[in-house]
Protein backbone atom coordinates (compact mmCIF):
# COMPACT_ATOMS: atom_id res chain seq x y z
CA UNK A 1 0.00 0.00 0.00
CA UNK A 2 1.45 3.34 -0.66
CA UNK A 3 1.54 5.81 1.97
CA UNK A 4 -0.88 8.13 0.24
CA UNK A 5 -3.38 5.81 0.18
CA UNK A 6 -2.84 5.24 3.81
CA UNK A 7 -3.96 9.05 4.15
CA UNK A 8 -7.72 8.51 2.52
CA UNK A 9 -9.35 7.78 5.72
CA UNK A 10 -7.94 10.82 7.78
CA UNK A 11 -8.72 12.44 4.66
CA UNK A 12 -12.53 11.49 4.50
CA UNK A 13 -12.60 11.97 8.37
CA UNK A 14 -11.71 15.49 8.67
CA UNK A 15 -13.81 16.06 5.30
CA UNK A 16 -16.51 14.82 7.42
CA UNK A 17 -15.77 16.70 10.78
CA UNK A 18 -15.31 19.76 8.52
CA UNK A 19 -18.85 19.68 7.10
CA UNK A 20 -20.70 18.76 10.37
CA UNK A 21 -18.87 21.78 11.66
CA UNK A 22 -19.27 24.20 8.98
CA UNK A 23 -23.33 23.30 9.13
CA UNK A 24 -23.17 23.51 12.95
CA UNK A 25 -21.89 26.99 12.45
CA UNK A 26 -24.12 27.79 9.46
CA UNK A 27 -27.39 26.34 9.73
CA UNK A 28 -29.50 25.08 7.22
CA UNK A 29 -31.97 27.34 5.67
CA UNK A 30 -34.75 25.03 6.36
CA UNK A 31 -37.71 27.03 5.10
CA UNK A 32 -39.94 25.68 2.24
CA UNK A 33 -41.22 28.21 0.19
CA UNK A 34 -44.31 28.34 -1.95
CA UNK A 35 -43.95 27.42 -5.66
CA UNK A 36 -46.46 29.40 -6.51
CA UNK A 37 -44.78 32.82 -6.34
CA UNK A 38 -45.03 33.57 -9.84
CA UNK A 39 -48.55 32.19 -10.38
CA UNK A 40 -52.28 33.00 -9.44
CA UNK A 41 -53.29 33.14 -5.89
CA UNK A 42 -56.06 29.13 -6.21
CA UNK A 43 -59.17 30.16 -5.78
CA UNK A 44 -60.88 30.43 -2.82
CA UNK A 45 -63.99 32.17 -0.64
CA UNK A 46 -63.55 32.32 3.01
CA UNK A 47 -66.30 33.47 5.78
CA UNK A 48 -65.35 36.56 7.03
CA UNK A 49 -62.98 36.22 10.28
CA UNK A 50 -64.54 38.39 12.54
CA UNK A 51 -68.07 40.00 12.34
CA UNK A 52 -66.17 43.73 11.72
CA UNK A 53 -64.72 42.73 8.56
CA UNK A 54 -65.51 42.05 5.39
CA UNK A 55 -64.54 38.19 4.49
CA UNK A 56 -61.89 37.37 1.57
CA UNK A 57 -62.26 35.59 -1.42
CA UNK A 58 -59.34 34.90 -4.45
CA UNK A 59 -60.91 37.20 -6.64
CA UNK A 60 -60.68 40.28 -4.36
CA UNK A 61 -56.94 39.96 -4.73
CA UNK A 62 -56.71 40.23 -8.32
CA UNK A 63 -57.90 44.56 -7.64
CA UNK A 64 -55.75 46.15 -10.42
CA UNK A 65 -53.59 47.10 -7.66
CA UNK A 66 -50.50 44.84 -5.90
CA UNK A 67 -52.15 43.86 -2.04
CA UNK A 68 -50.45 42.18 0.23
CA UNK A 69 -51.77 38.82 2.20
CA UNK A 70 -50.78 37.97 5.52
CA UNK A 71 -51.48 34.57 6.97
CA UNK A 72 -51.60 35.13 10.54
CA UNK A 73 -53.62 33.86 13.49
CA UNK A 74 -54.63 35.63 17.13
CA UNK A 75 -52.88 32.69 18.67
CA UNK A 76 -49.70 33.27 17.07
CA UNK A 77 -47.09 34.74 18.89
CA UNK A 78 -44.51 36.68 16.49
CA UNK A 79 -47.81 37.61 14.83
CA UNK A 80 -48.21 39.93 17.72
CA UNK A 81 -44.64 41.51 16.89
CA UNK A 82 -44.99 42.36 13.70
CA UNK A 83 -48.32 43.85 13.81
CA UNK A 84 -47.34 47.50 14.25
CA UNK A 85 -45.17 46.52 11.45
CA UNK A 86 -47.95 46.01 9.31
CA UNK A 87 -49.54 48.76 10.41
CA UNK A 88 -46.72 50.63 9.17
CA UNK A 89 -47.18 49.33 6.26
CA UNK A 90 -50.49 50.18 6.11
CA UNK A 91 -49.84 53.55 6.99
CA UNK A 92 -47.82 53.80 3.81
CA UNK A 93 -50.51 53.01 1.64
CA UNK A 94 -50.03 49.46 1.34
CA UNK A 95 -53.48 47.38 1.04
CA UNK A 96 -53.48 44.72 3.13
CA UNK A 97 -55.79 41.37 3.19
CA UNK A 98 -55.58 38.55 5.90
CA UNK A 99 -55.98 34.83 6.50
CA UNK A 100 -56.42 34.26 10.04
CA UNK A 101 -55.64 30.29 10.35
CA UNK A 102 -57.71 27.83 12.51
CA UNK A 103 -59.39 30.95 14.60
CA UNK A 104 -62.76 31.84 16.70
CA UNK A 105 -64.13 35.21 15.94
CA UNK A 106 -63.89 36.46 19.09
CA UNK A 107 -60.16 35.94 19.44
CA UNK A 108 -59.48 37.64 15.97
CA UNK A 109 -61.87 40.47 17.34
CA UNK A 110 -59.52 40.80 20.35
CA UNK A 111 -56.31 40.49 19.17
CA UNK A 112 -57.82 43.40 16.68
CA UNK A 113 -58.84 45.65 19.49
CA UNK A 114 -55.18 44.50 21.28
CA UNK A 115 -52.98 44.70 18.73
CA UNK A 116 -54.74 47.32 15.87
CA UNK A 117 -56.46 46.06 12.35
CA UNK A 118 -54.27 47.33 9.54
CA UNK A 119 -56.79 44.79 6.82
CA UNK A 120 -58.85 45.70 5.06
CA UNK A 121 -60.69 41.84 4.86
CA UNK A 122 -60.08 38.53 7.16
CA UNK A 123 -60.99 35.50 5.98
CA UNK A 124 -60.96 32.55 7.94
CA UNK A 125 -59.19 29.42 7.45
CA UNK A 126 -59.92 27.32 9.98
CA UNK A 127 -58.73 23.75 8.90
CA UNK A 128 -56.23 25.81 7.12
CA UNK A 129 -56.88 24.73 3.40
CA UNK A 130 -56.00 27.92 1.94
CA UNK A 131 -52.98 28.67 3.78
CA UNK A 132 -52.21 24.73 2.56
CA UNK A 133 -53.30 25.84 -1.24
CA UNK A 134 -51.36 28.81 -1.04
CA UNK A 135 -48.03 26.68 -0.14
CA UNK A 136 -47.72 28.49 3.25
CA UNK A 137 -46.32 25.86 6.07
CA UNK A 138 -46.81 28.03 9.12
CA UNK A 139 -47.91 31.68 10.44
CA UNK A 140 -47.02 34.40 10.41
CA UNK A 141 -46.42 34.69 6.39
CA UNK A 142 -46.59 37.30 4.22
CA UNK A 143 -47.25 37.59 0.08
CA UNK A 144 -47.42 40.43 -2.23
CA UNK A 145 -50.19 39.58 -5.10
CA UNK A 146 -50.25 41.99 -8.03
CA UNK A 147 -53.30 43.79 -9.67
CA UNK A 148 -54.15 40.56 -11.72
CA UNK A 149 -53.86 38.24 -8.63
CA UNK A 150 -50.73 36.21 -9.43
CA UNK A 151 -48.35 36.29 -6.31
CA UNK A 152 -45.39 37.95 -6.56
CA UNK A 153 -43.06 37.43 -3.40
CA UNK A 154 -43.77 35.51 -0.47
CA UNK A 155 -42.00 36.45 3.34
CA UNK A 156 -42.06 33.36 5.65
CA UNK A 157 -41.85 34.29 9.57
CA UNK A 158 -42.51 37.59 10.98
CA UNK A 159 -41.97 41.23 9.29
CA UNK A 160 -39.54 42.47 11.85
CA UNK A 161 -38.78 46.21 11.38
CA UNK A 162 -35.78 45.92 9.01
CA UNK A 163 -38.01 43.79 6.12
CA UNK A 164 -40.64 46.73 6.38
CA UNK A 165 -38.40 48.59 3.00
CA UNK A 166 -38.31 45.10 1.56
CA UNK A 167 -41.46 44.24 1.70
CA UNK A 168 -42.68 48.20 0.33
CA UNK A 169 -40.36 47.29 -2.70
CA UNK A 170 -41.73 43.91 -3.73
CA UNK A 171 -45.48 45.85 -3.16
CA UNK A 172 -43.98 48.47 -5.60
CA UNK A 173 -42.24 46.02 -7.93
CA UNK A 174 -45.60 43.98 -8.48
CA UNK A 175 -47.52 47.23 -9.48
CA UNK B 1 -33.46 40.76 33.96
CA UNK B 2 -33.02 40.46 29.83
CA UNK B 3 -31.71 36.64 30.24
CA UNK B 4 -34.78 35.96 32.69
CA UNK B 5 -36.99 37.26 29.98
CA UNK B 6 -35.43 35.52 26.73
CA UNK B 7 -35.96 32.41 29.00
CA UNK B 8 -39.30 32.36 29.89
CA UNK B 9 -40.14 33.47 26.47
CA UNK B 10 -38.37 30.74 25.26
CA UNK B 11 -40.16 28.10 27.83
CA UNK B 12 -43.42 30.05 26.82
CA UNK B 13 -43.26 29.79 23.05
CA UNK B 14 -44.23 26.25 22.91
CA UNK B 15 -47.63 26.82 24.67
CA UNK B 16 -48.45 29.32 22.75
CA UNK B 17 -47.33 27.73 19.57
CA UNK B 18 -51.21 26.08 18.92
CA UNK B 19 -54.35 27.39 18.43
CA UNK B 20 -57.58 26.62 20.58
CA UNK B 21 -59.61 24.98 17.58
CA UNK B 22 -60.57 21.07 18.08
CA UNK B 23 -58.99 19.19 15.02
CA UNK B 24 -60.40 19.20 11.79
CA UNK B 25 -62.71 16.08 11.21
CA UNK B 26 -60.93 13.50 9.71
CA UNK B 27 -57.65 14.53 10.95
CA UNK B 28 -57.45 11.76 13.73
CA UNK B 29 -60.87 9.76 12.49
CA UNK B 30 -60.27 6.93 10.02
CA UNK B 31 -62.53 6.70 7.05
CA UNK B 32 -65.57 4.42 7.09
CA UNK B 33 -63.79 2.38 3.90
CA UNK B 34 -60.99 0.52 4.96
CA UNK B 35 -59.70 0.44 1.25
CA UNK B 36 -60.25 4.27 1.04
CA UNK B 37 -58.43 4.37 4.67
CA UNK B 38 -55.84 2.45 4.16
CA UNK B 39 -55.10 4.51 0.57
CA UNK B 40 -55.22 7.45 2.65
CA UNK B 41 -52.72 6.13 5.68
CA UNK B 42 -49.98 4.96 2.89
CA UNK B 43 -50.07 8.03 1.76
CA UNK B 44 -49.87 9.98 4.89
CA UNK B 45 -47.15 8.26 5.53
CA UNK B 46 -45.34 9.31 2.69
CA UNK B 47 -45.72 12.80 3.12
CA UNK B 48 -43.59 15.59 5.15
CA UNK B 49 -44.90 17.34 8.17
CA UNK B 50 -44.41 21.22 6.81
CA UNK B 51 -43.94 22.25 10.48
CA UNK B 52 -41.89 19.39 12.09
CA UNK B 53 -39.51 18.27 9.19
CA UNK B 54 -38.44 15.16 10.33
CA UNK B 55 -41.69 13.68 10.64
CA UNK B 56 -44.75 12.14 8.41
CA UNK B 57 -47.68 13.81 8.98
CA UNK B 58 -49.07 10.33 9.80
CA UNK B 59 -46.94 10.47 12.97
CA UNK B 60 -46.61 14.13 13.53
CA UNK B 61 -48.85 16.11 16.41
CA UNK B 62 -48.28 19.24 14.98
CA UNK B 63 -51.73 20.66 14.21
CA UNK B 64 -51.06 21.46 10.66
CA UNK B 65 -50.27 17.79 10.23
CA UNK B 66 -53.67 17.03 11.46
CA UNK B 67 -54.66 19.25 8.86
CA UNK B 68 -52.80 17.92 5.77
CA UNK B 69 -54.18 14.82 7.03
CA UNK B 70 -57.90 15.66 7.39
CA UNK B 71 -56.96 17.27 3.45
CA UNK B 72 -55.87 13.91 2.61
CA UNK B 73 -58.74 11.88 4.16
CA UNK B 74 -61.50 14.49 2.65
CA UNK B 75 -59.86 14.70 -0.93
CA UNK B 76 -59.70 10.35 -1.18
CA UNK B 77 -62.94 10.07 0.62
CA UNK B 78 -64.25 12.51 -2.30
CA UNK B 79 -62.74 9.79 -5.29
CA UNK B 80 -59.49 11.34 -5.69
CA UNK B 81 -56.01 8.80 -6.15
CA UNK B 82 -53.47 9.25 -3.92
CA UNK B 83 -50.74 10.00 -6.74
CA UNK B 84 -53.31 13.23 -7.77
CA UNK B 85 -53.11 14.53 -4.00
CA UNK B 86 -49.25 13.92 -3.88
CA UNK B 87 -49.12 15.67 -6.73
CA UNK B 88 -51.02 19.02 -5.74
CA UNK B 89 -49.05 19.16 -2.08
CA UNK B 90 -45.87 18.89 -5.12
CA UNK B 91 -46.85 21.64 -6.78
CA UNK B 92 -46.94 23.95 -3.61
CA UNK B 93 -44.03 22.55 -1.70
CA UNK B 94 -42.01 21.02 -4.03
CA UNK B 95 -40.45 17.57 -4.10
CA UNK B 96 -39.38 18.06 -0.66
CA UNK B 97 -42.58 17.84 0.81
CA UNK B 98 -42.84 14.11 -0.53
CA UNK B 99 -40.69 11.10 1.26
CA UNK B 100 -40.91 9.02 -2.52
CA UNK B 101 -38.37 11.30 -4.19
CA UNK B 102 -38.91 11.21 -8.25
CA UNK B 103 -36.46 9.64 -10.29
CA UNK B 104 -34.80 12.90 -12.31
CA UNK B 105 -31.16 14.01 -13.02
CA UNK B 106 -31.18 15.80 -9.02
CA UNK B 107 -31.64 12.41 -7.55
CA UNK B 108 -30.23 9.74 -9.86
CA UNK B 109 -27.41 9.11 -7.01
CA UNK B 110 -30.11 8.58 -4.50
CA UNK B 111 -31.15 5.62 -6.97
CA UNK B 112 -27.69 4.66 -8.02
CA UNK B 113 -25.73 4.47 -4.79
CA UNK B 114 -26.98 1.29 -3.60
CA UNK B 115 -25.96 -0.26 -6.74
CA UNK B 116 -22.72 1.39 -6.71
CA UNK B 117 -21.91 0.45 -2.80
CA UNK B 118 -22.86 -3.63 -3.92
CA UNK B 119 -20.21 -2.81 -6.48
CA UNK B 120 -17.25 -1.22 -4.41
CA UNK B 121 -18.30 -4.23 -1.98
CA UNK B 122 -17.75 -7.01 -4.46
CA UNK B 123 -14.69 -5.20 -5.39
CA UNK B 124 -13.27 -5.44 -2.20
CA UNK B 125 -14.35 -8.54 -1.73
CA UNK B 126 -12.48 -10.01 -4.49
CA UNK B 127 -9.27 -11.11 -2.86
CA UNK B 128 -10.98 -12.72 -0.07
CA UNK B 129 -13.32 -15.10 -2.58
CA UNK B 130 -9.84 -16.24 -4.24
CA UNK B 131 -7.66 -16.95 -1.18
CA UNK B 132 -10.40 -19.26 0.22
CA UNK B 133 -9.83 -21.14 -3.25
Amino acid sequence: MSRAVRFIPLVVLLLFVGFVAWRLAVPNDEKIHSRLTGQPVPAFSLEPATGEVSALSSTDLASGQPRLLNVFASWCVPCVAEAPLLAELERQGVPIDAIAVRDRPEDVAAFLANHGNPFERIGSDPESRVQLALGSSGVPETFVVDGKGIIRYQHMGPIEASDVALIRREWERAR
Amino acid sequence: MTRWMILLALLAAPAFADSDLPPARYANEQLSDPRQEAAAKGLMEELRCLVCQGQSIADSDAELAGDMRAMVRQRIAAGERPEAVRAWLVSRYGDWVSYRPPVEPMTWPLWAAPLLLLGVGAFLLRHRFRRRR
